[in-house]
C-alpha cells in the first residue's frame, strides 16, 4: 500500500504478481481482498477466476470469470481496506478519518500513538499519513485483537511504520519511552478520560489529542479532564452525505392552459400550441442527482485539543 | 519495526519559531487571524499601537503573548498559561450545576454599573498597572458583577480581558490552521473548500509520501500546499497543472513554512505539455511566477480581521515586512523534462481537481487518462450538477469505477457541564466532491 522505498514510486507498481494484495471489485458495496496465489481460484456469483489469470496484468484491469463474469482488480488504499476488512470491533470510516488526520496535523515524520488498534481501520490511513518517516504506535489491551491487527498490517504493506502493543491503556497509560515525543494521540476507547493525563505526559508542547466517542456523555467527561493541561479544545461532528445520479426524463407541466386556474397542476404533457414540429425540450434526457435515501446518521464525537506550552 | 528510531521527525514539523517564519497569530481567542512573517521589523497593531513581533522570534508554536510594561515600554510578553487556574474553574464549574441559583432579574443595563471611568483606566495604564490587573479593578468597581450567574460573570471577565489585556495566540500555519482562518475570513479565495472538505480530498486520492500527484489547483494554492505537506521531502510530486500559458497563483503556498526539500517537489506543467506525445516542453512566460519566487514579499501578510460584537481591540492592523530576510524557498517551478516523460510513462498516481469556475467533465475527461491505471482520483466543485454529468460520463465512457458523490457536513457542538449543544453559526455548505478509481480500458 505504501512505497516506503524511496526509489520507487507508488504509481510505479505496474502489474500484478504472485503474492500480491488485491481489492477485487464487484460494484462499488461489493468488494473482497484477495491475496493473489498462482494456485488459487476465487469463487463468486460470476463464476470462478483463476487467480493465474490475474498475475502480470495491470492493476485497474477488468479479468473475467470461466462464465464469461467480470470483475475488477484493484490495487489496495487505505479508504478501499476500510471498506473490505474484516470487523473485529466498531470501525472509523473515511469522514471522520480523513478529517481527523488533518485536524490532527499529521504529516510524513510524525510519531502518532494510538488506542486502541480495533479493527486497523483508522491505523492504517495513520500509517500512510506519517510514512515512510515517522511511526504509529498502536495499542488494545485485546490479545487477539492486536494479533489480528499486526497480521492485517503485514498483508497491508503498512507493517513498517505501525508497532501494535498490547496494553491496558486506561489502566496503565502509555508506556513511559513515549513520554514528550508524541506529536499526536488518538483515542477510540470506552472511558477516553482515564488515558488523558497520560497521552498529555506522551505528547510534545503543542501536540495534538483526539479522543472518538459514540455518546455525549464520554464527550462530557472527556472535556472536563482536557481542562487542566490542554487548550482549544473542539468538538465536532461530521458525516457524508451520498448521492444518486439518473439519467431520465423530466415531464414539462406546461400544457396549453398555462397557469389557468383550475386547470390541473400537472396535465399530460402536450405538444407546444405554436404546433411546431420541433421536439418538446421538456423530452430530452436529463441527468438528476438526488441524496441516497439511507445514510449514516451518526459515528460519533470528535474532540481535539493541544497540550498546553507551559515551558 | 523494532529498528525505527523512536526520534524519527521533526526537520518537518518545527515547534519552535525562527526568523523568517511564516505565523499564524490568533488575537483574543480567533476575533483576528493575522498572517505575518516572523522578521525583525515586522510588528502587529493592537488597538492605537504597533507591536514588535520581535519577542515572537524562537518562542514555541502555541505560546501566548500579552501586552506588558517591559522596559521600553509596552510591548508583547510571553505569558505562560498556570494550569492551577483552570483547575480553579473546574470547580466553579462544578458548583454552578448543583447551585446556581443567580439570575439576571435584578440586573438592570445601564452605565452606572461600572464606577470606573475611562479615564480612571487610562490612568491606570499610564501608572504601568497591568491589563489583569486593570479587569480586576473593573470587576471590584462594578456594581451587578456579584449579582451576575457565574455564566455572565465568566462572560464578563472575558469581554474585559479582550479590551484591556488582549492576548496573542501564535499558531503553527498547516493545512489545517491556514484553511480554516482562509474559509472564515475569505472563503471565496480558497472556492469555499472547508477543512473537512480539504480533508476528503486528500484521503480520497490517496496523497502520501513518494506519490506523483496531479492538481488543478484553482483555490489559491492552498490544495497544493495541503497535498505538499501530505507528501513531505521524497520522491514525490505536486504537479499543479493548468490550461492554457498562465499557471493558477498559489500564493497561499507560500503562508506554510516548505523547506528547500519540499519546495522542489512542487511544480507545474501546463497541461499540454503533460499530453504531447514526443517529450520536449513548451517554453512559456508568466507573471505569476514571479510573485511566487518571493519578488512580491507583502503578500504574506495576510489581514484577517474579524468583527467581534465585544467591545473589541480594534480594527486596524499593519505588518511592515520591511525586512529583507527570509526570502521563502522558491515552489512551483517548472517541471523537469525528466519528471514530465516518466508521469507520461508511468502516469500521475492519483488526481485531485478544486477549479470552481471550470467544468468537471472537460477537465476529468483531458486528465484521467494521464493517470496510471488504478488509481483513485477526487473532484471537488461548489455545484453539484457539474459533478453529476461528470459522474454519468464516467460511467457511460467505462473510464472509472466506484464513482460517488458525497458532500460533507460538519458540526461543532458546544460542550460545557449541563450546557451541551450544538454551536448556534454553522457552515451549512462544504461543497461536493466526486470520487472514483480509474480502470484499465482495455481488457
Ligand atoms: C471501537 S474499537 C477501535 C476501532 C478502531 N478505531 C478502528 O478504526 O478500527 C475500540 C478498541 O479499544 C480496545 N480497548 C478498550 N478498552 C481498552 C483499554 N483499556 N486499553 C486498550 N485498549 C482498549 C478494544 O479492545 C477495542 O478493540
Amino acid at each position: 500500500m505504501l512505497c516506503s522505498d524511496g526509489k520507487k514510486k507508488l504509481s510505479f507498481c505496474g502489474s500484478i504478481k504472485d503474492g500480491d494484495l488485491v481489492i477485487v471489485y464487484e460494484k462499488r458495496d461489493v468488494m473482497k481482498a484477495v491475496k493473489v496465489c498462482e494456485t488459487s481460484v476465487l469463487q463468486n456469483r460470476f463464476g470462478v477466476f483463476k487467480h493465474s489469470d490475474w498475475i502480470g496484468k495491470p492493476f485497474g484491469s477488468k479479468v473475467l470469470s470461466n462464465k464469461g463474469g467480470f470483475v475488477y482488480l484493484l490495487a489496495p488504499t487505505p479508504e478501499l481496506w476500510t471498506l473490505v476488512l474484516s470487523h473485529r470491533t466498531q470501525i472509523l470510516y473515511i469522514a471522520d478519518i480523513s478529517f481527523l488526520i488533518t485536524y490532527l496535523e499529521i504529516v510524513p515524520g510524525s510519531l502518532v500513538l494510538e488506542s486502541g488498534t480495533g479493527s486497523g481501520s483508522l491505523t492504517t490511513s495513520l500509517a500512510r499519513a506519517v510514512a515512510p518517516t515517522g511511526h504509529v504506535y498502536t495499542f488494545d489491551f485485546h490479545q487477539q485483537r492486536a494479533a489480528s491487527a499486526r497480521e492485517d498490517f503485514q498483508s497491508t504493506g503498512v507493517g513498517s511504520v505501525v508497532t501494535v502493543g498490547v496494553r491496558d491503556i486506561q489502566g496503565e497509560g502509555f508506556p513511559d519511552e513515549y513520554s514528550g515525543l508524541a506529536d499526536s494521540v488518538f483515542l477510540d476507547l470506552p472511558q477516553p478520560w482515564l488515558a488523558i493525563l497520560s497521552a498529555g505526559k506522551m505528547l510534545k508542547q503543542d501536540g495534538t489529542l483526539c479522543s472518538f466517542s459514540p455518546c455525549i456523555e464520554q464527550v462530557q467527561r472527556t472535556c472536563e479532564a482536557l481542562k487542566s493541561n490542554f487548550r482549544d479544545i473542539r468538538t465536532f461532528e461530521v458525516l457524508l452525505r451520498t448521492f444518486e445520479v439518473h439519467e431520465g426524463k423530466m415531464d414539462s407541466c406546461q400544457g396549453n392552459e398555462g397557469l389557468s386556474v383550475g386547470s390541473p397542476p400537472c396535465k399530460r404533457r402536450q405538444r407546444s400550441s405554436e404546433g411546431s414540429t420541433v421536439q418538446d425540450s421538456s423530452s430530452s434526457p436529463t441527468i438528476k442527482a438526488r441524496p441516497c435515501a439511507d445514510a449514516r446518521g451518526h459515528t460519533g464525537y470528535l474532540t481535539f485539543s493541544r497540550l498546553k506550552c507551559l515551558s | 519495526m523494532s529498528q525505527n528510531n523512536i526520534q524519527s521527525n521533526s526537520i518537518q514539523n518545527p515547534r519552535v519559531t525562527w526568523e523568517g517564519c511564516s505565523v499564524l497569530l490568533d488575537i483574543n481567542d480567533g476575533d483576528r487571524l493575522v498572517f505575518a512573517r516572523l522578521t525583525a521589523g515586522s510588528t502587529l497593531k493592537i488597538g492605537s499601537k504597533n507591536f514588535s513581533l520581535r519577542p515572537l522570534i524562537g518562542c514555541p508554536f502555541g505560546s501566548s503573548f500579552q501586552i506588558e510594561n517591559g522596559t521600553e515600554g509596552l510591548c508583547l510578553c510571553r505569558f505562560v498559561p498556570s494550569t492551577e487556574v483552570d483547575n480553579n474553574d473546574q470547580e466553579k464549574g462544578g458548583s454552578q450545576i448543583m447551585e446556581e441559583c443567580r439570575d439576571n432579574r435584578a440586573i438592570v443595563d445601564n452605565n452606572e454599573a461600572q464606577t470606573l471611568t475611562s479615564g480612571d483606566i487610562d490612568e491606570m495604564r499610564r501608572q504601568g498597572v497591568k491589563g489583569d490587573e486593570i479587569i480586576e479593578a473593573l470587576i471590584a468597581n462594578s456594581a451587578t458583577y456579584e449579582k451576575k450567574t457565574t455564566f455572565s460573570q465568566e462572560k464578563y471577565r472575558i469581554k474585559k480581558q479582550k479590551k484591556y489585556a488582549p492576548r496573542v495566540l501564535l499558531r503553527r500555519p498547516s493545512a489545517r490552521s491556514i484553511c480554516e482562518a482562509y474559509f472564515k475570513k475569505y472563503p471565496h479565495r480558497i472556492g469555499f473548500l472547508r477543512v473537512d472538505a480539504l480533508s476528503l480530498l486528500l484521503s480520497l486520492a490517496n496523497v502520501t509520501a513518494n506519490s506523483d500527484i496531479l492538481l488543478v489547483d484553482m483555490v489559491g494554492g492552498l490544495l497544493t500546499g495541503a497535498v505538499a505537506e501530505r507528501l513531505g521531502a521524497g520522491t514525490g510530486y505536486v504537479c499543479n497543472t493548468y490550461l492554457g500559458s498562465t499557471p493558477y497563483p498559489v500564493e497561499i503556498v507560500r503562508t506554510f513554512n516548505f523547506d528547500n526539500e519540499i519546495c522542489k517537489r512542487i511544480v507545474r506543467a501546463p497541461l499540454r505539455d503533460l499530453c504531447l506525445e514526443q517529450t520536449g516542453t513548451s517554453e512559456i512566460i508568466d507573471a505569476s511566477n514571479a510573485e511566487l519566487n518571493g519578488q512580491t514579499s507583502s503578500i504574506n501578510m495576510e489581514e484577517m480581521s474579524l468583527p467581534s460584537n465585544h467591545e473589541a481591540v480594534d480594527s486596524e492592523t499593519i505588518i511592515s515586512p520591511q525586512s529583507k530576510m527570509g526570502k521563502p524557498p522558491k515552489a512551483g517551478e517548472k517541471a523537469s523534462e525528466e519528471a514530465i516523460k516518466s508521469w507520461k510513462e508511468n502516469g500521475f498516481s492519483s488526481l485531485i481537481i478544486a477549479a470552481p469556475d471550470a467544468d468537471a467533465w472537460s477537465l476529468a475527461k483531458d486528465l484521467l487518462p494521464l493517470l496510471s491505471y488504478s488509481a483513485p482520483f477526487a473532484i471537488y466543485h461548489q455545484y453539484l450538477q457539474p459533478l453529476a454529468t461528470c459522474m454519468h460520463n464516467l460511467q457511460q465512457g467505462k473510464m472509472a469505477i466506484g464513482l460517488q458523490i458525497s458532500e460533507p457536513w460538519l458540526r461543532e457542538y458546544q460542550v460545557l457541564p449541563s450546557r451541551t449543544h450544538p454551536l448556534m453559526q454553522m457552515s451549512a455548505f462544504g461543497g461536493y466532491i466526486l470520487s472514483g478509481t480509474k480502470i484499465c480500458s482495455s481488457s
